[in-house]
């Protein structure tokens, strides 16, 4: 990368198709501004989103994992929401001890009708992110190997 | 032991980065060893006979018809002896948990090279009042002398080579390996067929929890609890009571064999059929069975695992998605 270029992080936001999903759409029609940098998934309910996909989305690349879902007491299916939550704190604490910084994890609640503040979010994300820099996990994919280390590197 | 030349099918076992019991569960097969040595011709097996790398590598390739290697790949000579069994061998087998997925060893991955070399030199455990450090080549008399280099993130054997069956177990129960000495006998002899390539042998499809003969109901933990702080209920599941079991993420084939003791599974068996990601499923599968809404409870109650990673990684992390902390593949002069 260019030095006078600046960092754009890759960030993978879940989104629930009941509320947060809603309200990127809503960002959308109401032609609200926030940076390309976040590529949404859309899952039924922030509750099926299984720590797998942040696991597999940090080791694919990308920089950031946002998690959105319904403010607690209004989740479709009643308190899949909660669930989120627990996981997403212990998931959190996992990701720390790998290394990996607590800005690159978020979650936000955001319900259908709140457009602005999930722009205003992901904007401030793509913001700390960047300012952490790259992450660059080097184990892009399943079949890629981690390089041949350097031997000189590792003695004490 | 047989030596060469006898025209039966040819054996070998080897270890990397292990600790042996998997060559410990192997003898523990009692008679059924004698099996092995009637239909095999041992060639190859450092714990039990004396053999050199030399012997393997005059062999012709594709010479040995079993290879069971158990052990991860820690240094460059792991790995190259995983190269040459597995140019030599018709069927290589990870065998056990070290070189399906890293097993305790791999835990390493939690820390960077540097810390690892601190621990072991300098460690409380060490004397080592000369502050000596190990060098890769020393100049002797007799000429340089060389040892193998140190990788900073340990690899499972899958990761360095083509793998053709797994084999979990932190070791591998001694009559999940009879059933697949069984097996391999009988196929020699025409009587089965070989499981598809890539398969997990010798252990179950489902979780140790679907072993467990402990009563589960509703889950719903306020505190978690150290086993020994407890007086547990010995006909209930342990997580329900609060203590962190592996179970629900792990490989059934062991008969729950720690659950029924009294203690909570640890995860030897790897990841459950379907499981990508054995951590990211215990994460799940704890974090669900918390019984709080409020973030500051949850946190707190959270406190009761004081090393998550080490924990849903324990015999995992090198065979996980991101295999090995930051700390460990940086000093890999990748940044």
């Amino acid at each position: 990368m260019n030095n006078n270029e600046q960092f754009e992080p890759v960030i993978i936001g879940f989104t629930c198709n009941w509320c947060s999903y809603r309200a990127a759409d809503l960002a959308g029609t109401a032609r609200v501004k926030y940076p390309p940098n976040v590529r949404l998934i859309r899952l039924m309910c922030s509750g099926r989103l299984d720590p797998t996909f942040v696991f597999k989305a940090f080791a694919s690349g990308a920089d950031g994992v946002l998690i959105t879902g319904c403010h607690p007491g209004e989740c479709h299916y009643q308190e899949q929401n909660y669930k989120a939550m627990r996981r997403f704190l212990l998931l959190r604490r996992t990701l720390a001890q790998m290394g990996i910084e607590p800005e690159r994890i978020k979650l936000v609640w955001a319900s259908a009708a709140e457009g602005v503040k999930l722009a205003g979010e992901i904007t401030k994300m793509v913001a700390e992110v960047r300012a952490v820099g790259p992450l660059n996990w080097p184990v892009a994919g399943n079949g890629a190997h981690l390089d041949q280390p350097n031997p000189e590197e590792v003695t004490a | 032991m047989s030596g060469n030349g006898s025209g039966k099918p040819k054996f070998a076992m080897c270890w990397a980065a292990s600790c042996g019991g998997c060559e410990i569960a192997v003898l523990n097969t009692h008679e059924k060893i004698l099996d092995v040595d009637a239909n095999f011709d041992v060639v190859f097996w450092p714990v039990a006979m004396d053999a050199k790398y030399k012997d393997v590598e005059a062999m012709p390739d594709g010479a040995i018809t079993l290879t069971l290697f158990n052990g991860s790949i820690r240094n460059s000579e792991n790995e190259e002896i995983a190269h040459l069994l597995r140019r030599k061998s018709q069927i290589l087998v990870a065998f056990g948990s070290c070189a399906c997925e890293g097993c305790i060893p791999g835990l390493a991955n939690l820390s960077s090279s540097k810390e690892l070399i601190e621990t072991a030199f300098t460690g409380i455990s060490t004397d080592n009042p000369q502050d000596l450090r190990p060098a890769y080549s020393w100049k002797a008399p007799e000429g340089e002398l060389h040892i193998p280099k140190f990788y900073p993130v340990l690899k499972t054997l899958d990761q360095v080579v083509n793998v053709d069956y797994y084999m979990p177990g932190c070791p591998p129960e001694s009559h999940q390996i009879s059933a697949v000495i069984d097996l391999v006998i009988q196929v020699l002899h025409g009587q089965g067929e070989l499981p598809p390539a890539g398969a997990v042998i010798g252990a179950g499809n489902s979780t140790v929890c679907d072993e467990c003969q402990r009563t589960r109901n509703v889950k719903q933990i306020k505190k978690f609890m150290r086993i020994q702080d407890i007086q547990a209920d010995p006909s209930l599941c342990l997580l329900e009571q609060g203590v962190l079991c592996n179970g629900p993420a792990t490989r059934s084939g062991c008969t729950a064999l720690c659950p029924s003791a009294g203690a909570a599974c640890i995860g030897c068996y790897g990841p459950a059929e379907g499981v990508l990601d054995y951590g990211a499923r215990l994460i799940s599968a704890v974090a669900s069975v918390i019984d709080s809404q409020d973030p500051d409870e949850i946190e707190s109650i959270l406190d009761g695992i004081p090393d998550p990673a080490g924990m849903f990684y324990r015999f995992n992390l090198a065979g996980s998605l991101l295999r090995s902390s930051k700390a460990a593949w940086k000093t890999n002069g990748n940044q």
